[in-house]
């Protein structure tokens, strides 16, 4: 049981760095702030879900598991309106100089 | 080599190129972008070290507040900075340059001779841990055995704040810090403003809770809060309050005059200024760290909102 | 779980994390500037965790929610630094 928990976790952490990885090559490569800001956001934070997800089973107890969640959430949260901001933020400044 | 080895090499390599960037960094409020970020990176770097306590304050302090205070004065200074020519005499540079590297050389060189089991006073203090009543070593540290230096910490943070109120215009003495925020009530930052800080409070007084047992505290409980209370100063949802109201001035001294109470009522009752009774100690403990999460939000959040000015409202 | 292979997963995105932080902090102009606190926001937490759990330190959870709610904060204090500069830019006045 406990060796199909890691081999779980395993996959799910090497998922959830993968769409880090994702979202780099997005900053990277994208052409300018509004598109590059989507992969921060979405990538991202899909990245940190998967991570969550991935430590969930390695977690001590209930709470703690919960706990873990509950950071997924309140980082959704905050990328979310945060990432309305910035959006307009980019918007106002236009194309690059 | 192990991949532990290589992921503390990749943290300390971060660290020192994020304090490079921000020296070299051309504008102010680029350079507070990369202090925010060094910030960040070092608490990762404190709990690697099972620094846990420490790596709480790193994020809230260094990460947050400090770095909001940066950006406070960057904005200050936003038209000064275009003027001036910003670029000292290269010799100047060089010594500035010399000094700092004489400096990290010195510290380089006492870290990595320390001896393997250094002078210390850690055994001591965790097996005297049970009789204050707290589980957390930090906690009993700061405030049983060394509850003088926290008290006065206390004090120097409302002197602060004070030193900071006196760079008022004369007119604005008691008036509200910073600007107006006006911003439409209907709008992102708002909402953003309105369903933060409900999370945030609980998150504040989580960590002084568990302060006694678990990592945290009082202080980084306190800095949470006034985040949480300065996201609600810039979204425009509440206006800073006018710095001669009464409530504020009251709550501000709160927690060092309990402090100080509670020490002189150990005279009384322990024997020693400060000295607790081993059989209410932690309830003693408790009772002056909630007047102590309270002076440390109010004083932190207008710390950051800076001097008064705008007049108060007329009475 | 082996602790390695935790520290291998925190470490490598942390090496994402800075790729992603040269390339914001390279970009013109303020704008990309605001987006340093989210990345390192999510990327730090995301390494917070896998570093508490690969050495067994259970409070680290309350670290990665304080760096969550600290780093929307950062992010809300940087995009009004950035929208002030552009008011004046522009000529606009009245409340920042």
């Amino acid at each position: 049981m406990s060796a199909l928990l890691d081999l779980f976790t395993t996959i799910a952490l090497v998922l959830g760095a993968l769409f880090f990885l994702a979202g780099v090559v997005g900053l990277l490569r994208f052409p300018d702030t509004l598109s590059r800001l989507h992969a921060l956001t979405k990538a991202d934070n899909v990245g940190l879900g998967l991570i969550v997800i991935g430590l969930l089973p390695q977690a001590g107890s209930v709470f703690a598991a919960l706990k873990l969640l509950l950071v997924w959430l309140l980082v959704l949260l905050a990328a979310s309106t945060v990432g309305q901001m910035m959006a307009r933020v980019a918007r106002r400044a236009g194309p690059p100089r | 080599m192990s991949l532990t080895y290589v992921l503390e090499s990749v943290l300390a390599l971060l660290v020192l190129g994020a304090a490079a960037w921000t020296i070299a960094a051309r504008s102010a409020f680029a350079a507070a972008v990369g202090f925010v970020s060094y910030g960040l990176l070092l608490s990762l770097m404190w709990v690697q070290l099972a620094a846990v306590d420490v790596a709480l304050t790193e994020a809230a302090i260094g990460g947050g507040l400090t770095g909001v205070l940066l950006l406070g004065a960057v904005a200050t200074l936003r038209g000064t900075e275009a003027r001036t020519n910003r670029r000292p005499a290269l010799p100047l540079r060089v010594l500035a340059a010399a000094c700092c590297v004489l400096v990290s050389v010195a510290l380089a060189v006492v870290v990595l001779t320390l001896p393997e089991s250094g002078p210390t006073l850690a055994p001591q203090a965790v097996a005297a841990l049970p009789a204050t009543g707290v589980g957390n070593p930090v906690t009993g540290v700061l405030m049983a055995f060394r509850g003088f230096d926290t008290l006065l910490e206390k004090v120097v943070l409302v002197l602060a704040l004070v030193g900071v109120w006196s760079l008022a215009p004369d007119r604005y003495w008691g008036g509200h810090p910073g600007l107006e925020h006006r911003l439409p009530a209907d709008g992102v930052l708002p909402f953003f403003a309105r369903t933060l800080p409900p999370l945030g409070v609980l998150l504040g007084i989580h960590l002084m809770w568990t302060g006694a047992d678990n990592p945290g505290g009082a202080f980084q409980g306190g800095t949470v809060l006034a985040a949480m209370w300065l996201v609600v100063m810039m979204a425009g949802v509440r206006d800073a309050p006018a710095i001669r109201e009464l409530w504020l001035r009251l709550s501000l001294v709160s927690g060092p005059v309990v402090f100080v109470a509670v020490g002189l009522a150990g005279m009384l009752t322990a024997g020693a200024f400060l000295a607790y009774p081993i059989a209410i100690a932690k309830p003693l403990i408790l009772l002056i760290e909630v007047p102590m999460l309270l002076t440390i939000a109010l004083a932190l959040g207008l710390l950051v909102t800076g001097p008064p000015e705008r007049t108060a409202d007329p009475r | 779980m082996n602790p390695e292979f935790l520290a291998a997963v925190a470490g490598f995105v942390m090496i994402t994390v800075v790729v992603g932080l040269a390339r914001i902090l390279w970009g013109p102009g303020d704008a990309d500037r605001v987006m340093a606190a989210q990345l390192l926001g999510t990327g730090g937490i995301a390494s917070l965790l896998l570093v508490g759990v690969a050495r067994d330190l259970p409070a680290a959870v309350d670290v990665a929610l304080t760096l969550a709610m600290l780093a929307a904060f950062a992010s809300i204090a940087f995009i009004k630094g950035v929208t002030a500069a552009q008011d004046e830019d522009s000529g606009e006045g009245g409340g920042r």
